[in-house]
């Protein structure tokens, strides 16, 4: 509406980057690269995602009240894991004291 | 004392009357629309946490479970999301050009290949029915060292692809509306809101299958 319309073109670009993304995902799944291989399935997701959120949901062109609203959102799901796991994978790190039974 | 007022001025029956403008009114859904996801985001995020932590307790059962996974399908599954994301990315572009033809049959296009992706996904679900990969009294595994482990694993692999599936089908009753409306041409290139957000809403379920696939085929399959 107050926006020029996206060309097929690059909206074609980022499909393909998509399927190539996925098909690189699989790939990589079958070498053994110990928690590499979490990390790069994580990170292309996260690729992934980024160009979905920016192409498709064309929140490159919102305004910027959305995408404060867009990186709130995604900061808060930050928070939640980080905190989570902040417990859960400091469990055993520090010895417990002789008058814990 | 009337002729100091200014004069109202022309609202067209799209653009309801406490907006000053076409472009605030969708502002104003857009950023309504994104609130909703971020509800979304937050409700998939609890279930993702909860996956986090057991795969971090328990990563040997967890990792045994993904060779009882269908890459295959899911790879298919993935690929026909993302193919349903660009039909439905060029209704949107059709609706801001007016083409009224084209974003019908973007749209059905869209709700087949959703169609597609719920098909293979009851194709999948039978698969575990039939070995006894369902979470309950019927559950069993290969390795019985894992057994209760591994039924957390299955348990979190239906209620995380079980929402998206439930998502899925709520998103094709929106996708049929959006069918109807656009062959009562109630769309033009001033007005295809209802489009636009459906848009997002379909984008959203891609992305949280683009996370949930990785973690839940691809993951530990090499160990």
């Amino acid at each position: 509406m107050t926006h020029k319309v996206v060309s097929v073109k690059t909206y074609a670009l980022i499909f393909a980057a998509l399927i190539a993304l996925t098909i690189t995902t699989v790939g990589v799944s079958k070498l053994e690269l110990g928690e590499y291989n979490f990390i790069c399935a994580m990170t292309i997701a996260v690729i992934k995602g980024a160009l979905v959120v920016a192409f498709f949901m064309d929140v490159r062109r919102s305004s910027s009240l959305t995408k404060l609203f867009v990186g709130a959102g995604f900061f808060w799901l930050a928070i939640l894991l980080v905190f989570v796991l902040s417990d859960y994978l400091s469990r055993g790190w520090l010895p417990r004291p002789g008058w814990w039974s | 004392m009337d002729a100091t007022l200014p004069a109202a001025p022309a609202h067209s029956a799209e653009l309801k009357h406490h907006f000053d403008d076409a472009a605030q009114q969708m502002e104003s859904s857009t950023l309504g629309m994104w609130v909703f996801l971020l509800t979304e985001i937050m409700f998939f995020g609890g279930m993702f946490g909860g996956y986090t932590v057991y795969r971090n307790m328990y990563p040997e059962a967890f990792a045994s479970t993904s060779h009882f996974m269908n890459v295959t399908i899911g790879a298919i599954n993935t690929g026909v999301l993302i193919c349903s994301s660009f039909t439905m990315v060029l209704a949107v572009r059709s609706a801001q050009l007016g083409q009224k033809k084209a974003i019908i049959a973007f749209l059905i296009l869209t709700l087949i290949l959703g169609c597609v992706f719920l098909g293979l996904k009851g194709v999948e679900y039978h698969e575990k029915w039939v070995e006894h990969h369902v979470p309950g009294p019927s559950f069993q595994y290969e390795d019985a060292q894992y057994v209760h482990q591994a039924q957390i694993l299955f348990f979190l692999y239906f209620a995380m692809t079980g929402m998206h599936a439930m998502h899925m089908i709520v998103g094709a009753g929106l996708l049929t509306t959006l069918i109807v409306m656009a062959a009562r041409n109630r769309f033009s290139a001033h007005w295809y809101t209802p489009v636009e957000m459906i848009g997002l809403y379909w984008h959203f379920v891609d992305i949280v299958w683009i996370f949930l696939f990785p973690l839940l085929y691809l993951i530990g399959h090499t160990s």
